[in-house]
């Protein structure tokens, strides 16, 4: 459904996307993992429209997308979320995610967007009453009011950009099932920006990891965690870890 | 949504207000009434901008364009104002759409927005003041009085005829504003004045809201220019343009409360009352003191009544709404998992 070639991002001499040309399937849970500073957040930018791409072609469904508006990729179905919570502490929850779905779906119906903000708040589990304040939420609400806010755009591809951090372990795998819940039952395929290792390698059916911009290596949990390169530039001590969560994940897809 | 109790009491206000004219026909005090729904009507229509974030100064540009079109085009072509409003208006939407449009596009916000609409309302002054061949510069315009139909050149003698002209203009403003508030507009735009990006990311085209309220805050602004120069039969650019009626509307519509319908009427009352207050007490000796005391009370009131006079009080008198703390919304979820 989606499918990149040859991306590139340059900020003046600095390329912080270097051609990567990646495709992710209909359904499919596509891990993205990489160091700080290795392109991830760049190339969801550019996905989502915040920013254009220096050169490359980004296929939607079938249509190139690469440097179109975000209002108008969101309504071509992508939605995101952002790493770092941006709700409207101006609007309460409920407008929050109403708003969303109004402009997210192509300001259709006023009564859709209020359908589609309760199913979303529902989903991610928080309240739906019309007049709770954004204020009361903590930092595992923030973030599922960001993720509220991504699904009431109705998304086909949805961009998830590290959900999990500040979450105790609790959190963190409730985090993760819903993200599982959200592909199983709405059917939207996701790619995943992650850095808990453990928890991610549980959920996705792929990865992709990135390093100086470059994609240095793609394919299956287990595979990638085996990846010499990827244990040298990313993973480091935190491999065993993440090999055990991969194999366990393995184990249980094959059992 | 409205209740019925304030429904109603709007009904009685309105039906207070337009008998007022037919039982109370002092022509000084219906005067000040009839300036102050004017001035109102500009203040929300400044405020429908100002409430998100966007302040404004070249609205005293879009009223200076709304009176000098007007009276130009009736005094040069003897165009009727019922067409010369609507040109005047779409004169200043035009304008507020080419300032607006490259200010939104490359995202010109904050202080930097202020100051272009700044230069947009000294280049209007300036305009009107250097073809004084056509505009009287300085020294004013005055449109012809008609001698044929005065419904025709919108002009009217008696008081009471204005104060009911003005009211419903004012309550047109209103209207609008509440319109406005209850629309999904309104979320797309209090989204984009505290995150462009996220609200963008949410699906709002963000150019395009902020250049919708730009252009239909411009054209009310014009408006308001036109029916003050009906009015008054007499402009001069320093009254319904420039720098200086900016900033009262600023001035006016902070004082009163940007995010309550009546606010920039509070505001309105406020600014003619101590205008008049100011002329009469001390003549012209006191000339500019009002600026002078805009200038002190728009600080004070920045500082410590952020939400303005009649914001303030709402909040005080409103019963205080139960928001749900985090703690609560996480016993809520105990109660009913999955909720």
């Amino acid at each position: 459904m989606l499918e990149v070639n040859g991306l590139v991002k340059r900020f003046g001499g600095f390329t912080a996307v270097n051609n990567v040309s990646f495709r992710v399937d209909q359904g499919e849970i596509l891990g993205l993992i990489g160091p700080n500073g290795s392109g991830k957040s760049t190339i969801f930018n550019m996905l989502s429209g915040t920013l254009a791409p220096t050169s490359g072609s980004i296929l939607f469904a079938g249509h190139e997308i690469a440097g179109l508006a975000p209002h108008r990729i969101i309504n071509r179905g992508i939605g995101r979320t952002f790493q770092i919570p941006r709700p409207f502490r101006r609007l309460t929850i409920f407008e929050n995610v109403a708003l969303a779905g109004f402009y997210g779906q192509g300001r259709r119906s006023r009564i859709k967007a209020e359908e589609a903000a309760e199913r979303s708040l529902a989903m991610v589990g928080l309240p739906t009453d019309r007049h709770a304040s954004v204020d009361g939420l903590g930092a595992a609400g923030l973030k599922k009011l960001e993720l509220a806010k991504a699904l009431a755009t109705a998304p086909k591809l949805l961009l998830a950009d590290e959900s999990l951090g500040g979450l105790d372990e609790a959190e963190m795998d409730q985090a993760a099932d819903m993200l599982r819940n959200i592909r199983d039952e709405l059917g939207v395929t996701i790619i995943w920006v992650e850095h808990i290792m453990g928890v991610l390698m549980r959920v996705v059916d792929r990865v992709m990891v990135l390093d100086h911009g470059e994609k240095i290596s793609e394919g299956l949990p287990s595979a990638v965690a085996g990846d010499p390169r990827v244990i040298e530039v990313y993973l480091g001590t935190d491999a065993e870890t993440t090999q055990a969560a991969a194999a366990e994940a393995r184990r249980r897809a094959g059992g | 949504m409205m209740g019925r109790g304030r429904l109603a009491a709007w009904g009685l206000g309105l039906a207070a207000l337009a008998a007022l004219p037919f039982v109370y026909r002092d022509p000084y005090h219906l005067h000040i009434l009839v300036l102050i729904l004017i001035w109102s009507f500009a203040y929300t229509s400044w405020s429908m901008m100002g409430r998100f974030g966007l302040v404004s100064l070249g609205h005293g540009g879009f009223m200076g364009i709304g009176a000098y079109v007007t009276a130009l085009l009736w005094n040069h072509l003897g165009l009727s104002p019922w067409i010369g409003i609507p040109i005047s208006m779409a004169a200043a939407g035009a304008l507020a759409l080419i300032v607006g449009y490259p200010c939104f596009r490359f995202r010109i916000t904050g202080h930097y927005f202020v100051l272009v609409t700044l230069a947009l309302s000294g280049i209007v002054l300036q305009v009107i003041t250097a073809t004084r061949d056509y505009t009287g510069g300085s020294l004013g315009y005055t449109p012809n009085r008609t001698s044929g139909n005065k419904l025709l050149a919108l002009q009217f003698d008696d008081k009471t005829t204005w104060y009911l002209i003005a009211l419903a203009v004012w309550l047109f403003g209103i209207v609008v504003w509440h319109w406005v508030d209850r629309s999904m507009a309104r979320y797309a735009l209090e989204a984009i004045s505290e995150d462009e990006d996220a609200a963008a990311a949410a699906g709002v085209d963000v150019t395009a809201e902020k250049l919708k309220i730009t252009l239909l805050s411009a054209l009310m602004t014009a408006l308001a220019g036109a029916i003050y120069c009906q009015y008054q039969m007499f402009i001069t650019p320093d009254t319904v343009s420039g720098i200086a009626v900016s900033l009262q509307m600023v001035f006016a519509a902070i004082v009163g409360g940007l995010f309550v319908s009546l606010g920039p009427t509070v505001g309105a009352i406020i600014t003619i009352l101590l205008a008049e207050t100011l002329r009469i007490g001390f003549g012209t000796q006191a000339v500019g003191w009002d600026n002078l005391v805009y200038g002190v009370l728009l600080v004070l009131f920045i500082i410590f009544l952020p939400k303005g006079i009649l914001g303030s009080l709402l909040d005080r008198l409103k019963p205080q709404r139960k928001v749900p703390r985090a703690h609560e919304q996480e016993a809520v979820q105990v109660v009913r998992p999955g909720a």
